[in-house]
């Protein structure tokens, strides 16, 4: 594809003493969609932080649109145009699925709200239902869904999801992954997915990554991993253990 | 396949000094320092100062302030280059050396016998060393800081283990002194008791009497204040505490006749050894144990009584820990939703929590008002709330031995800087270091805090193991919600 | 058609609103004893309401919550303060965003929960302070229960790590261990396998057999991962926007057409070629 958007080098993340990151290394091209896969405690969550700047990196570098912001403080990096949904969805839980997404376009010039806030009506008819009901009183699906969409309003040029489909009925997963596509077809959206739900995240990633242990184990694109024995093995086997 | 990104190649950073980017710091710092300017204008900046005539000039302290801005930029220039400026990620500037805490990870399991061994000989030591000079090392610092370590401990019960924040612990602490205080002075007891026990007794006895009934008043009192405001939580809870707190210091002031106001409880009687008096006289405790009197010795024993209350309270609430109901607290701290899903009574489990912690709090009111035999309302104001959660959050949430050490750095220091004399030399005579006490610990306070942000002792002790007893790490550890 | 006959809860007519909204309205269903029901339905549609009116944490505006242990004494959960669901009533749950105690060691969290057993036998505190040899055989085997369900869930190893160390997988097995702990008749899971992988689903499908087959524990389950709900339900309850939709077998709610189209979407060919082929 065209030029390298996030790059990722021998990353090293601790916690305490602990090595959860031991020397990763991934690319993210402009207008991709690429996975993560891996098992429980593989390192996949954290290593979507450390791109955020929280954990820091101990070690390795992360640049992102030709900028280092491996040591970076997390609100300067979103504004350099990264957005994430993260673990455990985090939205502003005493405020309104409307205020939730305006916190979202809240970097944005805000030129284009309105519009987009259409789009994420479009995408989750639910969140317009609950428009003005407070994000605490929703359901855990329907958070996840707010978390994407607040990520969405940030018009960001990399848009980084942690397990979106975490918790979410089938027919809105479905719905999700579409939607992620279609973003990505239509306005060119790069996207960095971390799904449990791996199947799913292969069949619509550009190029994937296996993650075992906090180590980048494989590579290759979507199809290709699909097809591959081992990485059916380790995804159906839970990262090889 | 296993395709590697082939820009593996391209060199592997090592975890490098970035270079200092000095424009930077310096800009911040003087930003830093143009703050403090602003700040010090209204305070520091201009003065006024009464002549002779009565007369009001101003003056100005120019220098002053030029000091306080160029420590400012200094200090935060120093942050910048040396304390910020580190690797990313990498491992904090560490004030202590890793191998010292490690070492006193290695001492803390022998910790407790060494202090209680220190504890026991410490008055001798210092009684034979010093003679009645003894009385100022066993009485400022000995039982001042068993004192704060048993409030600490029965505080730590409330805070620590079920995470309720109370604000207004030391009201317990009023209710056990005034029990001692109120009950021992009472002439209808004396009375009864001079008619059908003995003229003399009640003056012998009262405190061993009154003792057991200050906690049980005391933890009565925890219910009492529980029962409403267990349905708080957090912030709302520490201000209904903080209230509960402020109306017993109220009642105590304001209710004259029965507490006798502002001027307090006179004559209480003081601590016998078991009926013994600490008199000189042929009956005193050291003409019956053949002993040269001397006014230290209601001091040791008083001294070992506080230590005695103290060991007490740490035996139940390790005992506690273990029992299902100190598991509860815990439990309740960590997420109370999960307890009610798993058939725990919250409401009693915190009510309990509350009596415990109430009743060490009443023990040791009785306590201090045998030792002081004098108590007024000035004792128990909002400040020893305050003093006894700092010394809980600073030890760390939950641990003995932590508030034993910030109780020993916060009084024992906060006495230690009344002898700082030599600091005169330094500053010149008019300088008074007991004036800038409060302020010396206040800063230490901020200083400890930043270092060890979840206190000094920060892992929690597993209260039941299968194989091995291994610490948890603090920052798994929730300090609870109210 | 054994939740009919035998049900071991009856739920008639439940409401809950909250203010204007109407979490659910107007819900009938049973669940039969030793059964694994799954309560399934879009996001929103009031799934963990329904849960919470079942465990005590929400007081259901209207309807009646009737549960029938195998003993024969029959509890109206609507009318008991929460904790006396699980200590009375034996219901045991756990959370969508599970709820261990972090920063308590895997054992300890299953000796929290045997607290109410344990709080007798200690004499309410007094009687364990001073030891009594009665509490302390009720510890054993209180710690016997606890390592029993460490050793069926995996986790005996780590029996004496902090909770809030393990891998999301092993958090949600842990918690499902605790709630067995509290010896519940019916044991009600929030998403038991959000989040895990298909191995670990797999896994947790075998858990969940295997406690019911074993201690004949009822279960009852939210759940958006189909290869859990189809492969192990005896009976599914479709709910959306708070009403039920659909009540069956597992076969006869995945070809319903409201089902369908409110919740599975269209079956999608390719994915289920695919996915029977990665599943062999």
């Amino acid at each position: 594809m065209s030029e390298t958007m996030l790059q990722v080098r021998d990353v090293k993340t601790y916690y305490g003493s602990i090595c959860a990151l031991k020397g990763v290394s991934i690319d993210v091209n402009q207008g991709e969609i690429v996975t993560l896969i891996g098992s429980n405690g593989a390192g996949k969550s954290t290593l979507m932080m450390t791109i955020c700047g929280s954990p820091r990196a101990r070690e390795g570098s992360i640049t992102f649109m030709g900028t280092d912001i491996s040591r970076m403080p997390t609100h300067q990096i979103m504004r350099l145009g990264l957005a994430q949904s993260p673990e455990g969805r985090r939205v502003f839980p005493r405020m309104s699925v409307f205020e939730n997404l305006q916190m979202g376009s809240e970097i944005t010039d805000g030129t284009m709200f309105d519009q987009d806030l259409e789009r994420i009506f479009e995408m989750f008819p639910r969140l317009k239902e609950r428009r003005d009901q407070r994000a605490g009183t929703l359901s855990g699906g329907e958070q996840q869904m707010l978390a994407i969409g607040r990520a969405l309003m940030m018009r960001p040029k990399l848009l980084m999801l942690d397990e979106p489909s975490l918790g979410l009925a089938p027919l809105i997963v479905k719905q999700i992954f579409d939607a992620i596509r279609e973003l990505n077809k239509r306005d060119g959206l790069t996207v960095f997915l971390v799904e449990q739900n791996a199947f799913h995240a292969l069949k619509l990633a550009h190029r994937a990554y296996v993650m075992v242990n906090g180590e980048i184990r494989m590579s290759g694109s979507g199809a290709e991993l699909l097809a591959n024995p081992d990485v059916r093995a380790a995804y159906l086997e839970g990262g090889g253990h | 396949m296993a395709i590697e990104p082939n820009s593996m190649t391209t060199a592997v950073l090592a975890p490098s000094k970035p270079p200092i980017d000095w424009s930077n710091s310096i800009k911040e710092s003087a930003i830093a320092a143009l703050v403090m300017l602003l700040i010090a204008i209204p305070i520091f900046a201009i003065k006024t100062d009464q002549a002779m005539n009565n007369v009001l000039s101003l003056e100005t302290r120019w220098g002053l302030v030029a000091t306080l801005c160029g420590l400012v930029f200094a200090s935060r220039l120093f942050a910048h280059v040396v304390l910020w400026n580190r690797a990313p990620g990498a491992k904090p500037v560490q004030l202590i050396p890793d191998s010292v805490t490690a070492a006193l990870g290695k001492i803390s399991p022998v910790f407790g016998p060494l202090a209680l061994g220190f504890a026991i000989i410490f008055p001798f030591v210092v009684y034979i060393e010093q003679g009645n000079g003894a009385l100022k090392w066993v009485n400022n610092y000995g039982i001042q800081i068993l004192i704060y370590v048993m409030l600490g401990w029965g505080l730590n019960i409330v805070v620590g283990l079920a995470g309720l924040l109370d604000l207004g612990y030391v009201a317990f602490y009023a209710i056990g002194a005034y029990t001692y205080a109120l009950l021992s002075t009472s002439e209808p007891i004396q009375l009864w008791m001079a008619a059908h026990i003995g003229e003399g007794f009640w003056q012998a006895w009262a405190f061993w009497f009154c003792l057991p009934v200050a906690g049980v008043l005391a933890a009565f009192w925890g219910i009492i204040l529980g029962f409403p405001v267990l349905r708080l939580r957090g912030d709302y809870l520490a201000i209904v505490t903080l209230a509960f707190g402020e109306i017993i210091y109220l009642v105590a002031l304001n209710w004259v006749d029965f507490t006798g106001g502002g001027a307090g409880i006179t004559s209480i009687p003081r601590v016998t050894f078991f009926g013994i008096p600490f008199t000189p006289g042929d009956d005193g405790f050291a003409a019956r144990f053949g002993i040269d009197p001397s006014p230290v010795l209601r001091s040791i024993f008083l001294y070992f009584l506080i230590l005695g209350l103290c060991l007490l309270t740490a035996f139940v609430t390790v005992r506690l820990r273990r029992l299902p109901v100190g598991r509860a607290w815990e439990a309740l701290r960590e997420d109370e939703i999960a307890c009610r899903s798993l058939g725990i009574n919250t409401t009693n489990t915190k009510l309990t929590a509350f009596a415990i912690g109430a009743m060490f709090g009443g023990f040791a009111g009785a306590f201090f008002s045998v030792r002081q035999g004098f108590v007024s309302p000035d004792s128990f104001k909002f400040l020893e709330s305050a003093t006894i959660l700092a010394i809980v959050v600073l030890g760390g949430m939950g641990s003995l031995v932590g508030v034993v050490l910030a109780s020993i750095a916060i009084v024992g220091g906060t006495e230690l800087l009344r002898e700082l004399d030599f600091l005169k030399q330094v500053f010149g005579d008019d300088f008074d270091p007991t004036q800038y006490r409060m302020l010396l610990v206040g800063l230490a306070m901020v200083l400890m805090m930043l270092w060890k942000p979840r206190g000094l002792i920060s892992t929690r002790e597993p209260s039941v193991f299968l194989k091995e007893r291994k610490a948890v790490s603090g920052s798994l550890v929730k300090e609870g919600h109210g | 058609m054994r939740w009919l006959n035998d049900p071991v809860l009856t739920v008639e007519h439940l409401t809950m609103r909250f203010g204007g909204l109407t979490a659910v309205n107007d819900l009938s269903f049973q669940a039969g004893r030793g059964d694994i029901t799954a309560l399934i339905g879009p996001n929103g549609a009031g799934k963990t309401t329904v849960f919470n009116c079942i465990t005590g944490f929400y007081k259901p505006t209207e309807g009646m919550l009737t549960l029938r242990q195998k003993s024969g004494p029959q509890f109206l959960l609507e009318r008991m303060p929460d904790f006396q669901i699980n200590w009375k009533a034996k219901v045991a749950r756990t959370f969508q965003n599970i709820r261990l105690f972090q920063g308590m060691t895997l054992l300890e969290n299953l000796m929290v929960a045997q607290h109410n057993g344990l709080m007798i036998a200690s004499g309410f505190t007094f009687g364990g302070l001073v030891g009594l040899p009665s509490f302390r055989a009720k510890e054993k085997a209180a710690l016997a229960t606890a390592k029993d369900w460490l050793e069926r869930v995996g986790l005996i190893d780590r029996a004496d790590e902090p909770a809030g160390g393990l891998a999301y997988g092993e958090q949600r097995r842990l918690e499902i261990a605790r709630a067995m702990c509290t010896g519940p008749e019916l044991l009600c899971l929030d998403e038991p396998a959000a989040g895990l992988n298909p191995k670990e689903s797999a896994e947790l499908n075998a858990l969940l057999r295997g406690i019911r087959k074993e201690l004949g524990t009822s279960i009852l389950l939210i759940e958006h991962d189909m290869s859990v709900v189809m492969e192990i339900s005896d009976h599914v309850v479709v709910l959306d926007y708070g009403t039920k939709i659909s009540d069956g077998t597992a076969t006869e709610v995945k070809t319903d057409p409201r089902v369908v189209a409110a919740y599975l979407g269209v079956p999608d060919e390719e994915v289920e070629a695919v996915e029977m082929e990665v599943a062999r």
